[in-house]
């Protein structure tokens, strides 16, 4: 077999997996529907504001409703603790009324 | 019977692309381990994307289900616990159907060394001195439905609840630190006296009211802070955007090993690599064959490497519980959501991560050979 027949053969390969992973994505997605809808539910329920991602510190648990400052509330130019800390930003500014 | 020939232009071709693998295969380990260092690369980048935007999107359908608006009150810029008279003057607001006054807090589990979420549910179906824990909560503590869960409460002595059930594993994402018990107990545990509150949940239908509410709320009380639902989204979507820390840090290294390769391509040829565009310019080829076996070049490292490091970031991402990007994001939590995400290949980031990748490479590949093609042999040769 030809060298450029064996790369076309691992290219078309590779284009099936991709597919693959597209067609398992719809699959898991339909599955998933399910779940999410309870998770909507029990936000809902419980009313629940916020993922329960990060849990090392208090304003990374919630950040929807943490204080402005949460990262310096020790003090203003204090460096930041915990590793979530600087992946969670500070909350948006208020709309302009 | 004889086979059709294919057209004259798609043999030459796959003529030049034989020519291409023979010349890669003679620098099998550079070629390899570029070949390597680019999936990589590849591989890190999607799988930040794709992670970051299917958690993104996960967030945004599940939190469709928060309050409409949240009241907190502030005493000194801090949060600050809300009295029961409020609840009813928000209700009295134009446009607000409920309020409610919400208990919930943080507790600092000095065993599983973990910050728990208390909540009171508005309605909770079991009976006092019982809680519902989430199954982040049962692993850390290795506590199961019917065992004790002594809690330390705000006045030293430890109280023991009983679990009564646990919230289901497949609501992790929202629900693994959660405690939920009666507004008893929760008054009890951290010393809240009746009729002070947490923070204050309307319900307001009209979504186009929002704003209007919010805006009413800070009027009547300038010392709460009001939290719209839109907020909250826009929160998540600050988090998970490609500004937030995580995307912008992989990015960053991605674009600099990029930048770093492109410029070793695009400053210049390896020797070997001069003298074999100088052979082939002396035995008859032109610049535009030999242009074209560059970018064939470029093209077999740089798509390979795509489409491998594509694939690789989906299943790393998808498959399995995403083993690489779950540290960075656990942080020092003791207490990490077991969850899986809901698959999105989204083209848009496949092509941004297309053009990212195998167009600039390509492209430097192809320059330099360029430079080389258009000077004389002989003085290739001889360089």
């Amino acid at each position: 077999m030809r060298k450029s027949d064996r790369f076309l053969l691992f290219l078309l390969g590779m284009l099936a997996l991709l597919e693959t992973a597209r067609l398992h994505s719809l699959h898991r997605g339909r599955e998933r529907a399910e779940e999410v809808r309870a998770m909507t539910a029990m936000a809902r329920r419980l009313g629940l504001t916020d993922l329960a991602l990060f849990t090392d510190a208090r304003y990374a648990r919630h950040p929807s409703q943490a204080d402005r400052f949460a990262p310096f509330q020790d003090h203003p130019t204090s460096l930041e603790h915990f590793p979530s800390g600087s992946l969670v930003p500070p909350p948006p500014p208020p709309p302009t009324p | 019977m004889k086979r059709p020939r294919p057209p004259p232009w798609l043999e030459r071709q796959r003529y030049l692309l034989d020519f291409t693998l023979s010349s890669l295969g003679r620098r099998k380990g550079k070629n390899l381990a570029l070949a390597a260092l680019y999936t990589l690369v590849v591989f890190g980048l999607a799988s930040v994307l794709m992670f970051t935007q299917a958690l993104r999107g996960e967030a945004l359908r599940v939190l469709e289900g928060a309050p409409d608006v949240v009241v907190q009150r502030l005493v000194a810029g801090r949060h600050d616990l809300i009295p029961g008279d409020r609840v009813e003057r928000l209700s009295r607001i134009r446009g607000v159907q409920e309020a409610r006054g919400r208990l919930w807090g943080y507790y600092y589990d000095v065993s599983a060394r973990a910050n728990l979420t208390f909540l009171v549910p508005d309605r909770f179906w079991g009976k006092p001195g019982e809680v519902v824990i989430g199954e982040g909560v049962a692993r850390t503590r290795l506590s199961r439905p019917g065992e004790p869960f002594p809690v330390l409460a705000a006045d030293g002595e430890v109280v023991v609840l009983r679990v009564r059930e646990t919230i289901p594993s497949s609501s992790e994402l929202v629900s693994s630190d959660l405690v939920l018990l009666s507004e008893a107990d929760f008054r009890k545990l951290f010393g809240v006296p009746p009729g002070l509150f947490t923070d204050v949940a309307l319900t307001v239908p009209n979504a186009k009211e929002i704003a209007t509410v919010a805006t009413k709320i800070r009027g009547l009380m300038p010392d709460t802070r009001p939290i719209t639902h839109a907020e909250i989204a826009r929160t998540y979507e600050a988090i998970l955007d490609w500004r937030s820390g995580l995307v912008v840090l992989v990015l960053a290294a991605a674009l600099l090993s990029f930048g770093i390769v492109a410029w070793d391509k695009a400053s210049g040829l390896s020797a070997d690599e001069r003298r074999e565009i100088g052979i082939l310019k002396a035995i008859g080829w032109d610049t535009s064959e030999v242009l074209t076996v560059k970018a064939w070049e470029g093209a077999v490292v740089s798509l390979s490497a795509f489409l491998l490091g594509l694939l690789l970031a989906y299943v790393h991402v998808f498959v399995t519980p995403a083993p690489l990007l779950a540290p960075v994001l656990k942080g020092w939590s003791t207490l990490y959501p077991d969850f899986r995400l809901t698959p999105t290949v989204n083209p848009f980031i496949v092509s941004t991560l297309f053009l990212l990748t195998v167009v600039p490479y390509t492209v430097a590949t192809v320059v330099p050979a360029w430079r080389a093609a258009t000077t004389d042999p002989d003085a290739v040769m001889r360089s």
